[in-house]
């Protein structure tokens, strides 16, 4: 496992991904679409609570859209030529800081097409800072989660059905604790309040990178 | 003797949990009076004790906040759990006459506090205190606490069952790492013996804990940090089951199956530890408070509670041997027929 090997790896999955370029519009349209279903439903949310539970919910379904694809994509020939490469934990974690990426960025554009769409006024006595920090790193924290489940389910030939049934038990903590803390956030609390969501947050991600980390290479070998 | 002392121990020390858990008596307590409000001049009122002896014993009665006294002027007994009192409250006395107090010789100090509102009362000091007797109870008795009351004997059953979830879910745990390291296909199935046997704990625990709540919190499902960990829990098992029934090979489904045990299993103590210790709870050992406290548990709650554990601990770990054998047994027969 080098940085450079991560970084190659990196390099590779952009690519891939700026050839397909259907893969980006997939994942940025289904959130739009999913929002604007939800706006179809219920206009203009004032209510905080509701508004930050109907946000996550969506964020959640998009994670699961997104990284279902994550190990899915590649036929047995080319996992095979990355097997004979690449060692599996540069793997892993090339892919999860990718799919966290992702998700980091995706989650800023979902939260800016539901601010339109279902409104904005929740957000009007918010503390912004650490918002956003929460919405990047929760969105951060299911990527980092869903990779692993997603290489499980593909690896179990079971598709996206399975990935849900395996994932949303995983995930459920962080989505409580993630939403929890952005509800904190919305309601204009400080650090001294959220700081300890936030932290308990990281040290989530951080644990779920290292178990990813020790565990890829079982997955990995057939 | 040898090898199984153990399982013996469990059949006895269950069988001291029943019969002492269920026939030892609870501490005697007053549950109701018959007035909510308290006022200078003279005030009667009825109360009900639960497990008291008044009629044996003459109680004295008195009303108390801070300190502060005025005791009955006449004390009439109704029945063993039953007396009907008369006060004299001076004017001028201090505010928050709350509790109502009683003695007698065989039960010692019972109390009803946060009883009465009080009305037109001042704020100066009254009387001088009367006197009242302080000998405790002599009688071996659990402690009778509002709304728990009965249901208090539910903490040698609902909690119990969690542990053994746990310690079965660490065999488990034990198991799937075993799996990666030597692909043992024996250790998957031991991996699998502990999950049922965890999930028919956990379900135990459900039931006992539902029936808990619907009698002390008045409804059978709350939101709480607890019992989000423990829906958490069970969805996470159930899913380990269904991917082990979607993988047809064995040796891959083994591997599968142990990554996502450890995975899930390490995530879900680490939530299990923090979270509750992060929000409010009505559940005990919760909102800032990590565990059983003394005032949670008592020395006579203890000498139940903890041979409960051991015994639930142990039969849990009989249970699983003997569905690990009886699988094991299983798999040679298939494999037998196979040939």
């Amino acid at each position: 496992m080098h940085p450079t090997e991560i970084a190659h790896l990196l390099k590779l999955e952009w690519q891939l991904d700026r050839r397909q370029k259907h893969a980006w519009g997939s994942m940025a349209l289904y959130v739009v679409s999913t929002i604007y279903v939800c706006y179809q439903g219920v206009r203009h949310l004032f209510d905080v609570p509701i508004w930050n539970a109907l946000f996550w919910i969506i964020l959640l379904f998009a994670a699961f859209n997104a990284l279902g694809r994550s190990f899915h994509r590649e036929n047995a020939g080319r996992q095979l030529y990355l097997y004979t490469l690449a060692s599996p934990r540069s793997v892993v974690l090339a892919r999860t800081i990718y799919n966290g990426i992702t998700m980091g960025v995706l989650s800023l554009l979902s939260l800016g097409a539901y601010a339109l769409f279902i409104g904005s006024s929740p957000m009007s006595d918010a503390r912004l800072d650490i918002f956003l920090l929460v919405v990047v790193v929760g969105g951060i924290g299911f990527a980092l989660v869903l990779t692993l489940i997603s290489a499980l389910a593909a690896r179990a030939g079971n598709g996206v059905g399975l990935m849900a049934i395996l994932g949303f038990p995983i995930v459920l903590p962080m989505l409580l604790s993630v939403m929890k803390a952005s509800k904190l956030a919305l309601d204009g609390m400080g650090w001294d309040v959220a700081g300890k969501y936030v932290v308990w947050l990281l040290l989530i991600d951080l644990i779920t990178v290292v178990l990813a980390w020790l565990l890829f290479p079982y997955l990995w070998r057939d | 003797m040898k090898g199984w002392w153990w399982k013996l121990l469990s059949v006895v020390l269950l069988l001291y949990v029943v019969i002492v858990g269920l026939g030892t008596p609870l501490g005697p307590a007053l549950v109701h009076v018959s007035i909510d409000r308290i006022a200078p001049g003279p005030n009667s009122m009825e109360a009900t004790g639960y497990n008291t002896h008044f009629a044996t014993n003459a109680p004295e009665v008195w009303l108390e906040n801070d300190g502060q006294r005025v005791c009955a002027m006449e004390v009439k007994v109704l029945s063993d759990v039953q007396f009907a009192a008369e006060f004299n409250v001076p004017e001028g006395f201090r505010t928050n006459l709350t509790s109502l107090w009683a003695w007698d010789a065989q039960d010692g100090q019972v109390v009803l506090r946060e009883a009465f509102f009080t009305q037109g009362l001042g704020t100066g000091i009254g009387q001088d205190d009367c006197v009242v007797s302080d000998a405790a109870r002599t009688s071996f008795a659990f402690p009778n606490r509002s709304i728990l009351n009965e249901t208090i004997r539910n903490l040698f059953f609902h909690v119990p069952m969690w542990f053994t979830m746990m310690v079965l879910m660490t065999i488990a745990f034990w198991q799937s790492l075993r799996v990666l390291r030597t692909g043992d296909l024996d250790a998957d199935r031991m991996a699998l013996s502990a999950v049922d046997v965890s999930l028919l704990f956990a379900a135990l625990g459900l039931v006992t804990g539902s029936i808990w709540a619907r009698a002390t919190w008045g409804d059978w499902w709350t939101s709480d940090p607890k019992l989000n960990g423990a829906a958490v829990t069970v969805l996470i098992y159930a899913a380990y089951l269904i991917l082990r029934g979607s993988v047809p090979d064995p040796h891959k489904r083994a591997r599968l199956a142990a990554i996502y045990n450890i995975f899930a299993y390490v995530l879900m103590m680490v939530f299990i530890m923090v979270l509750p210790r992060l929000t409010d709870s009505l559940h005990p050992g919760s909102g800032g408070n990590p565990a059983f406290n003394q005032y949670d548990l008592d020395s006579t709650l203890r000498a139940v509670f903890y041979p409960a554990v051991l015994g639930w601990i142990l039969l849990g770990i009989w249970a699983y041997t003997l569905h690990q054998r009886t699988a094991r047994l299983r798999s040679i027969h298939d494999e037998a027929n196979d040939r």
